[in-house]
């Protein structure tokens, strides 16, 4: 995709991920004219996915290296832990991992598609517990755009009426598909143990969509909306239960950004991409207002300048932090929109902490097919907000449990280490321990809330440039002892799920939760660095992610977030997206910007 | 990858979904896969390497007489029965040889382990059933004699824990390779990996077996 940058756009967007392929449909869909600059390459999950190849077809059986850390079939280009060419450091002392893509639709092309809503609480936290930040906005003012972002990429999962645990209004989640085996011993033991255990959320079809309402519903009064979003949920073929949606969907049943929100933004015929435009800064004219972006053209390594009335930075948190900070002029000294000093503060990821468990009575299983909607079908949110205000928990905020194990298709690593049931089993007695042994596994992992604190922030490392002569980041992380005390509460919860399935705990379960924890970033929720507020003195933008300095700059991914709740932040980042998109429409036809 | 593996492939013309391996030549200073064949958007690098048409960029470092001791070790550790054929069949042994061949740290951690384990093999051998014995032509029960000392890491006797940890080790990759095929995940009875019209909840047997009715 490459479309020379030739007019004026009102709007120049920079990445197509989540969040910059949700403002360049918005956008495009309301009549504003757009570019997309994304520094990856062109990429098409329609031509490119290998939907059925066994690891035996892969190189090494489809085992992670370090150019695809995530298996051979993952949907990841140029990317993982490392970008060749384009490095990142860790203050010393600190330790902070960083996924990135260089793709077309940026990680919503490998994500694990769980789509869960902030809830009530989650907008006010600082009120709750006096901890972190509220937001400048609530769970009502937000409600509309998670309605919308819904019913746009599609979400199965079901209402449940659980505190802090949003229900989604009538017609908008698809159907639950019907929970695997080891997912519903996982229940069983939960409602021993008083654990809630219910039908997750992820952005995956399960049916059609019912395009001619929903299109109505997002759209009202804007056939040009209705019809290319209507023709592309026609496009998108229901899950067939197979294949896993790491590898990304040919068939466009799960979300990823270039076949749900790209293909109708560019059906408008608002909407030029260029691809391998890695942008380095925004330019700014005299009075202080942006006029654009600079950035490398990747093929010719010469730089080039793409002007538009407003800019929207949506390159990822930190690359967003990154970019605001490169952007450096006379009257930005420190870095645009930064005159506070907060540009790059209050980064923050997800607690993560893990646990597995071997079932005896998950072995020798009858064979069933067991692939489901390759997600996991039930999770376990949040439960024990009452016991926390009685001060009963020695941690502030909450965590959800995801769900994984049974008979899913063998890997690599699917019989390793097995000589510790087996006493070292060989020969015929060996194959039979491995279809015995095979899907009586299972494993939990916690996904908690972090709380913002000073130590956690990037900053231009003044010793490193990359390969594009653009400076990088460097990170400092410390995690707190709520962090801490929450990933040990997490391990002691899985064994007592393991131990309530009859099962034996596989993993070592650490007393202390510094042991515990993922290291900063690992879980790839990285948010915060350009955190939104009521307060020009204290927050970077507004609540429509709108520059306080700058008013045609906006920062829409998760570089906004002044919290992290335990909900995997992706569905958030782009109900915010929209409501700013909304605004910036708002704006740009009153003739502000 | 530890090393700076300098590989740079032939282009490959088919784009057969099969796995081709190809000789190296001496240009580049990055794993170089091959130009894409059958996704014309990927660059063929070892980053975005072409999902659909595999390819290994790096040489074989086995010699066949290592693969030949390998490919014995292999159908011991996994033999045919009347369910699925043994591990070699279904190129265990070769899998082993892509394994540590590979420019990673822990494939190279491997390899030693591997060839020296298989050196070992042939030295114990011919220790216990003299001069010249070489462990693919042993007997059976011969076979299972040494297989049996170091069946286990854990419970290695004294002396034989080098020898326990690559048995182990080969143990381990005979399984991934075996386990990945579809023969293995016939024999397994994974029955996924196939399109579905719809998704339903387990059979009443699997609930039976769990004691979920
Ligand atoms: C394996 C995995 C599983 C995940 N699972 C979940 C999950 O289940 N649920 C969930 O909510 N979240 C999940 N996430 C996180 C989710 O992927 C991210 O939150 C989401 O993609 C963020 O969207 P974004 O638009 O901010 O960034 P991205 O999706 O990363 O997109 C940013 C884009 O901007 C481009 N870009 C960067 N810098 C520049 C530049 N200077 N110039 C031009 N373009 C640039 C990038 O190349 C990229 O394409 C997961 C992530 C991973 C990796
Ligand atoms: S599981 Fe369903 S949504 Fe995921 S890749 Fe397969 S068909 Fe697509």
């Amino acid at each position: 995709m490459r479309r020379k940058a030739q007019q004026q756009y009102d709007v120049v967007i920079v990445g197509s991920g989540a969040a910059g392929g949700m403002c360049a449909y918005v956008l495009a869909c309301s009549g504003v004219r757009v570019l997309m600059l994304e520094a990856g390459r062109d990429y098409d999950p329609v031509t490119e996915t290998p939907m059925f190849q066994l690891p035996s077809d892969a190189p090494l059986r489809g085992v992670g290296t370090r150019e695809k850390p995530f298996g051979f079939y993952d949907a990841t280009v140029d990317g993982g832990w490392e970008v060749p060419g384009e490095p990142y450091s860790s203050a010393e002392g600190s330790e902070f991992r960083w996924w990135r893509a260089r793709m077309l639709g940026g990680r919503t092309n490998h994500w694990g598609r769980i789509s869960l809503r902030n809830g009530p609480y989650d907008f006010k936290p600082y009120s709750r517990d006096g901890l972190g930040f509220d937001w400048p906005m609530s769970y009502e003012d937000v409600a509309p755009y998670y309605d919308k972002t819904e019913a746009l990429i599609g979400v199965f999962g079901s209402n449940e009426g659980l505190e802090n645990t949003p229900d989604s209004p009538p017609g908008i989640l698809q159907e639950p598909p019907a929970p695997r085996a080891n997912e519903m011993l996982v229940r069983r033991a939960g409602d021993e143990l008083g654990i809630p255990v219910v039908p997750s959320h992820i952005a995956i079809l399960t049916r059609p969509q019912d395009a001619d309402r929903l299109s109505r519903f997002l759209w009202p009064g804007n056939p040009t909306a209705q019809r290319v979003t209507a023709e592309s949920m026609r496009s998108r073929a229901a899950c067939f239960y197979a294949t896993p949606c790491g590898r990304g969907c040919s068939i466009k049943a799960n979300f990823q950004s270039p076949t749900v929100v790209l293909p109708p933004a560019l059906a408008t015929g608002n909407l030029d991409i260029v691809t391998d435009a890695m942008v380095r800064e925004v330019t700014v004219d005299a009075s202080g207002r942006a006029t654009g972006v600079h950035y490398i053209d990747k093929r010719t390594r010469l730089e080039e300048h793409a002007g538009a009335r407003v800019v929207v930075v949506a390159a990822s948190a930190c690359e967003s932090a990154r970019i605001l900070l490169n952007s450096k002029s006379s009257i930005f000294p420190d870095g645009i929109a930064n005159g506070t000093g907060l540009v790059g503060k209050y980064l923050m990821d997800t607690v993560g902490a893990s646990v597995s468990g071997q079932i005896p009575a998950m072995e020798n299983m009858p064979p069933h097919n067991a692939d489901g909607a390759s997600a996991m079908h039930l999770y376990s949110p949040w439960w024990l907000y009452q016991e926390q205000a009685r001060g009963q928990l020695d941690f502030a905020r909450g965590y959800h449990i995801e769900l994984g194990g049974g008979r899913r298709m063998p890997g690599f690593g699917t019989f390793s280490g097995l000589e510790r049931y087996t006493g070292g089993s060989y020969g015929q007695q060996f194959k039979e321990d491995c279809r015995r042994y095979y899907g009586s596994f299972v494993n939990f992992a916690g996904r908690g809330e972090m709380i913002p604190n000073e130590d956690c922030y990037c900053e231009i490392d003044p010793d490193q440039v990359d390969q594009w002569g653009i400076p990088t980041l460097r990170f400092h992380w410390k995690w707190s002892e709520h962090e801490e005390n929450q990933a040990r509460h997490m391990q002691h919860t899985f064994a007592d799920i393991i131990e309530a399935m009859g099962g034996r705990v596989t993993s070592t379960i650490r007393e202390d939760g510094a042991d515990a924890i993922a290291p900063g970033g690992e879980i790839i929720h990285e948010v915060g660095g350009a955190i939104m507020g009521d307060d020009p003195r204290r927050s970077v933008l507004n609540q429509f992610c709108q520059s306080w300095e700058v008013d045609n700059l906006f920062v829409t991914d998760g570089a906004p977030f002044v919290s992290n709740a335990d909900k995997n932040p992706t569905l958030s980042i782009m109900a915010i997206a929209w409501r700013a998109s909304d605004y910036i429409v708002e704006q740009l036809n009153a003739g502000r910007l | 990858m530890d090393r700076r593996q300098a590989l740079k492939v032939m282009a490959i013309a088919a784009a057969v979904p099969s796995l081709t391996s190809c000789a190296p030549t001496d240009a580049g200073d990055d794993v170089v896969v091959a130009p894409a064949a059958a996704n014309p958007k990927a660059a063929g690098t070892a980053w975005d390497p072409d999902l659909l048409a595999p390819v290994i960029p790096w040489e074989r470092t086995l010699t066949s007489d290592e693969l030949e001791t390998l490919a014995t070790l292999c159908d011991i550790i996994i033999p045919a029965d009347e369910r699925s054929p043994g591990a070699s069949q279904l190129g265990a042994h070769d899998f082993i040889d892509e394994w540590v061949s590979a420019p990673y740290a822990r494939n190279e951690r491997d390899q030693v382990t591997v060839r020296g384990g298989l050196v070992w093999l042939d030295g114990e051998s011919a220790g216990r059933f003299g001069e010249g014995s070489r462990f693919r032509e042993l007997d059976a029960a011969q076979q299972r004699a040494i297989c049996d000392d170091i069946r286990s890491v854990a419970d290695a006797p004294s002396g034989l824990e080098a020898g326990a940890r690559f048995f182990d080790r080969v143990r381990d990759l005979t399984a991934a390779a075996f386990w990945t095929t579809r023969e293995g995940m016939q024999d397994l009875g994974y029955v996924g990996n196939v399109p579905l019209a719809r998704w339903d909840p387990p059979p009443p047997e699997v609930l039976r077996h769990l004691g979920l009715e």
